[in-house]
């Protein structure tokens, strides 16, 4: 695999047993991903935008073809290399944030250095240093319910790149936002990825996000409809 | 992960307040359980050990092998001498002489003629010494149904049943007709000073009880005693504890060959004692079972709601990259966690409980005076017992049950579809 590219996809079939039969959720899917792209998996639901998100992120298998994501071949490494990758490599961010409720945000951004086993002097300083790229500071030792929805989502996205990861994964990030909390959302994650050098992969079909990405692949009855490159997104260069 | 573990036990009160809630009074009741069931047994072990078996008894070698005789020609002598190294080498138990001998009571008329007479079954017990804990042990002061406690050696109290079949009055004297421990005839007069009734089956029928001062008179048994029955201090029976103290005894006095030396045996060496005593222990051991399954299902449960309480967040750390045998794992820490604090605080709480009622128990007077005319051998009041297994016995169902219901729950984990996290982390 290149150094170049995060992901690369050849030949990918999912298929699902429904009944008696198979319902194939994606066909033939050939996709490469490259370092630090801002991408954005676009399509209506049942499209297969969050299947494909799954198998990138290998929390579901393949039933045809290659993936090979981040250097490992999904499609021959078993469920705790795959969780290792994840751990290691991956950041996720939900639609719901899926915050602890007891703990702090410094603790819930805390977590993925915990399960990485990084050094508790170490953690401290990531955590703020990643707290702090979100603008969440002042809240660090404020608990989930305190937050606004705006707040939350933050607090995730700093749990996403504590660890410093090479890829993250985000599913509907704004779906459940205002707008202007989209919009800040998104701006933060741009210049995230402008200065981590790390790629995000967004599966959504919230407008409000199109105008920041700089690579839409539209995904349409488990295909690939349109690959495009977005020389001048709408929103700019985010920093 | 076990420090953050901890931070968020004790945070979410659902999680920390209410399952060490659930396993503190699971603990607590099955100590209290335990405790009491031990007890009530013991309750009716003293029974038997203050009539006839103590919790261990010394008799001769020759008199054990014929003890049903009643053999006094085989006794103890030198008792005295006896009890004080016993009470010497064994000083968590009390020491008392025991006399007991058959004969024919007659109840002379006025005249000197025989106006009555019968068969007697007398125990000449150690009532009139300084320290003698008998009257308290026999609980004649509730069991006296006439008159009054004897006072001298020459006083003595009859069953009911048997001063009603002599048509004897209180003051009244009686002549013991029988033989002394060198088999020669003897007559004896004592005074009829209370009437008890012992609730004890066919035991108390025709019984006699004398100070054993009176007995020896009787017989002739200076300083001799049929046997010595020996009561651990707070009268609770501890089985293990009472062959340990039978088996080093006779190993200590084994070596002779005499016949006449002595010889110990424990409360489950008496006929039939034994089985009574595996019984009881088993009937606790099933009952505890029973209950102990119980409170797994109960704490299963509890796992289960736990685990479907917190399946966005077991969710999103398998996503995070945690295996499902971390999470698996940490859900186990957690699980000891909440059960060794339940536990600790639930011993805690059921040895107060228990301690309470050991010492006060529980009165059953009123619901038990319906069955005086019965010969059931029940006790009025119900003491529960503290013993040394009830400090560690609650972590069985507090540790092993909660760890146990949460491993059974958590096997969800390994069910649960990573493909479909995403989705189950949009609700």
């Amino acid at each position: 695999m290149s150094d170049s590219f995060v992901v690369q996809i050849h030949n990918l079939v999912k298929k699902f047993p429904v009944g008696g039969d198979f319902f194939t959720a994606l066909k033939n899917i050939n996709l490469e991903l490259n370092h630090a792209e801002f991408t954005g998996l676009i399509g209506p639901s049942g499209s297969g935008k969050t299947t494909l998100l799954n198998i990138i992120g290998g929390l579901d298998s393949p039933s045809g073809g290659n993936v090979n994501v981040l250097g490992s071949d999904l499609g021959s490494t078993s469920h705790a290399e795959r969780a290792e990758l994840r751990r290691t490599k991956m950041g996720f961010i939900f639609q719901s944030y899926n915050l602890l409720p007891v703990y702090s945000v410094f603790e819930n951004v805390e977590l993925p250095l915990i399960l990485n086993k990084i050094e508790t002097n170490e953690r401290k300083r990531l955590v703020e240093q990643a707290v702090g790229s979100v603008g969440l500071l002042d809240k660090i030792d404020s608990r989930p319910a305190q937050l606004s929805g705006g707040e939350c989502q933050r607090t995730a996205i700093a749990r996403a790149i504590v660890h410093k990861p090479a890829l993250i994964l985000a599913d509907e990030p704004t779906a459940n936002l205002d707008s202007e909390n989209s919009h800040q959302i998104m701006k933060i994650m741009g210049r995230l990825n402008n200065e981590m050098d790390t790629s995000f992969v967004f599966a959504t079909h919230d407008e409000k996000i199109m105008g920041y990405l700089r690579r839409i692949v539209h995904l349409d009855d488990g295909q690939i409809a349109k690959d495009e490159l977005i020389e001048n997104p709408q929103f700019g260069e985010q920093s | 992960m076990i420090g953050f573990l901890i931070k968020g036990i004790i945070r979410d009160r659902t999680r920390s307040f209410f399952p060490v809630l659930v396993v503190t009074l699971t603990v607590a009741m099955i100590i209290f359980f335990q405790g009491f069931l031990t007890g009530i047994m013991n309750s009716m072990f003293l029974d038997s050990a203050v009539v006839s078996t103590g919790h261990v008894k010394v008799m001769t070698r020759a008199y054990k092998e014929d003890s049903q005789l009643l053999p006094n020609d085989l006794a103890l002598l030198d008792t005295d001498q006896i009890i004080n190294e016993l009470q010497k080498d064994y000083p968590d138990y009390f020491w008392t002489p025991r006399i007991t001998f058959g004969g024919l009571l007659d109840v002379p008329d006025e005249k000197g003629e025989t106006r009555a007479q019968g068969p007697v079954y007398a125990l000449g017990v150690d009532f009139l010494s300084t320290d003698s804990r008998q009257f308290e042990i026999w609980k004649l002061d509730n069991r006296l149904a006439n008159g009054r406690l004897p006072e001298v050696p020459e006083e003595v109290l009859l069953s009911t049943t048997l001063a009603n079949r002599l048509d004897l009055s209180l003051g009244e004297t009686v002549t013991l007709i029988g033989s002394t421990m060198y088999n020669a005839f003897t007559t004896y007069n004592f005074t009829v000073v209370g009437t008890f009734k012992l609730n004890l089956g066919p035991v108390d029928k025709q019984m006699m009880l004398v100070d054993i001062e009176g007995a020896r008179m009787a017989l002739d048994m200076k300083s001799a005693a049929s046997e010595i029955l020996g009561f651990t201090e707070t009268l609770l029976y501890e089985d293990k504890a009472t062959v340990a103290l039978r088996k080093r005894y006779n190993e200590n006095h084994g070596a002779s060959a005499d016949i006449f030396s002595p010889t110990m045996m424990a409360l489950r060496d008496a006929n039939q004692m034994g089985t009574m005593v595996d019984f009881s222990n088993a009937a606790i051991v099933i009952m505890l079972a029973v209950f102990l399954v119980i409170v797994m299902i109960v704490l299963w449960n509890m796992g289960l709601m736990n685990g479907l309480r917190r399946y966005g967040e077991i969710g999103m750390r398998l996503a995070m990259g945690e295996s499902k045998g971390q999470v698996y794992r940490s859900m186990i820490v957690e699980s000891v966690i909440i059960g060794f604090i339940g536990t600790v605080l639930g011993t805690a709480m059921g040895l107060g409980i228990t301690y309470y009622m050991q010492e006060v128990g529980l009165d059953y007077s009123s619901a038990m005076e319906g069955l005086t005319s019965t010969d059931i051998i029940m006790s009025n009041v119900f003491y529960a017992q503290v013993t040394p297994e009830l400090y560690y016995i609650g972590f069985i169902p507090g540790v092993l049950a909660t760890v146990l219901g949460t491993m059974m729950a958590g096997r969800a984990i390994y069910k649960r579809e990573m493909a479909q996290l995403f989705k189950e982390l949009e609700a």
